[in-house]
């Protein structure tokens, strides 16, 4: 989020409340979960990290919303450095898998039968997603963002049928092993 | 129909293709109650025989052992033509590959279960109109299939197994040959039904379809290994769905 806000600021300098207010419209109402004084703890570590600047505007009350904030030339490298990244989330399945291979090896679980519980923890989200993007208006940003929610969720679904069926045909033979 | 009577009601399911050793149970032993105005979803790898359990109850194949039941009436038993006449009048079907006549329109498609149960033409194209319009596709009535995306055919289709205010609308893959937008307006077609009360039993591979159900039943084997209610829809806080750090 940091580094959006900085992005944001690339075009020119702006108050709190108007970052605060393109945020929103970009994210549709998954910006409504945003606690509203969220930016400014965004802006203050921002300006800590000589990122940003922070300007009084002329002649008015020290308020927070009268404060505009401004890029530092280090801002702009940060942007410039965010916008050509390409790290991306890594799956995170290693400990799932090692959690069956307890379970086998120690007995103290079927690894068949937590497959079958996560496939409900999964089903019961996807559930949650899918009520979601069916309240909103196709083509919405949010509508987008909870495709991607949805897409990634039926990969790790299809990944439990794939552990099913290695822990379905092997389970007995590396259990007796 | 009493109010307490399963409108889907199976007892000790069998379809078993071939004999005795080399025999293959498709489906083997089953037990099902559908409630009226459920949304129920069957799920399972290709060959665990969640579509041949979905013929069985729309009587397009003879169990080899078991009941069927529908709303209170025993059907396995039905003579060819009565099972004809049962399926025509009182059930609704949605095939993956749409199954829509190519030479009629859609508004004809939609019509036609309605003449075969011996309504009156007027009758049908009212009905025909409302239906098309239910499912978003009223300024389409006149185009023919192939003028129809996959989606909108799908829809025709839908509109089509509700003509007769079927009993039970009984799905197999209704999404499986749709990209996710038709995907999204069939699911919500399929959520407006199951709001209405119709009752829905859908076979699938597609885990969207599964999660808006009302249950999910998984079979194995011919034999169903779990029966999930799935209950609420959470916080609606779409917060909770995605990572949002500051």
């Amino acid at each position: 989020m940091q580094d959006a806000v900085l992005a944001m600021l690339a075009k020119e300098p702006s108050h709190g409340y108007h970052l605060r207010a393109l945020l929103r419209g970009s994210l549709g109402p998954l910006g409504e979960s945003m606690n509203p004084g969220q930016i400014y703890v965004t802006l203050s570590r921002l300006e800590r990290a000589g990122l940003v600047v922070c300007e009084q505007a002329d002649g008015l009350p020290d308020r927070a919303e009268r404060k505009v904030y401004a890029l530092t030339a280090a801002g702009h490298q940060r942007v410039t450095a965010w916008l050509g990244e390409v790290g991306w989330p890594k799956p995170d399945l290693a400990e799932f898998h090692l959690k069956l291979v307890a379970a086998s090896a120690t007995r103290l679980a079927d690894p068949v039968e937590l497959v079958a519980a996560q496939r409900r923890e999964l089903l019961r989200r996807l559930r949650e997603a899918q009520h979601a993007i069916l309240a909103e208006p196709a083509g919405s940003a949010a509508a987008l963002l909870l495709e991607g929610v949805v897409l990634r969720m039926r990969a790790d679904l299809r990944w439990l049928d794939a552990c099913e069926r290695a822990w379905s045909e092997d389970g007995d033979e590396a259990g007796d092993a | 129909m009493n109010g307490s009577e399963a409108v889907v009601r199976v007892r000790g399911l069998v379809k078993q293709h071939g004999h005795g050793q080399v025999g293959v149970r498709a489906v083997d032993d089953v037990d099902l109650e559908v409630p009226e105005g459920e949304m129920l979803a069957v799920m399972g790898p290709s060959g665990c025989g969640k579509s041949t359990l979905l013929h069985l109850l729309g009587g397009l194949e003879r169990p080899s052992a078991g009941e069927v039941w529908l709303a209170g009436r025993r059907v396995d038993t039905l003579s060819e033509r009565a099972l004809a006449r049962l399926r025509r009048r009182s059930l609704g079907f949605v095939f993956q590959a749409f199954h829509l006549m190519e030479e009629l329109s859609a508004a004809e498609n939609v019509e036609l279960p309605a003449l075969l149960a011996g309504r009156t033409r007027r009758q049908a194209r009212q009905r025909a109109g409302e239906l098309l319009e239910r499912v978003g596709l009223a300024g389409q009535a006149r185009h023919l299939p192939s003028e129809l995306s996959g989606g909108q055919r799908q829809r025709v289709a839908i509109a089509r197994a509700l003509a007769n205010e079927p009993l039970v609308v009984l799905a197999d893959e209704p999404t499986g040959n749709l990209d996710s937008t038709a995907t999204l307006d069939v699911l919500r077609i399929f959520e407006e039904l199951r709001s209405a009360g119709q009752t829905l039993v859908i076979v699938t591979h597609d885990e969207r379809v599964a999660a808006t159900a009302d249950r999910l039943v998984s079979m194995r084997d011919g034999m169903f290994v779990e029966d999930v209610r799935m209950a609420g829809t959470g916080t609606g806080r779409l917060g909770d769905l995605i990572e949002l750090e500051g």
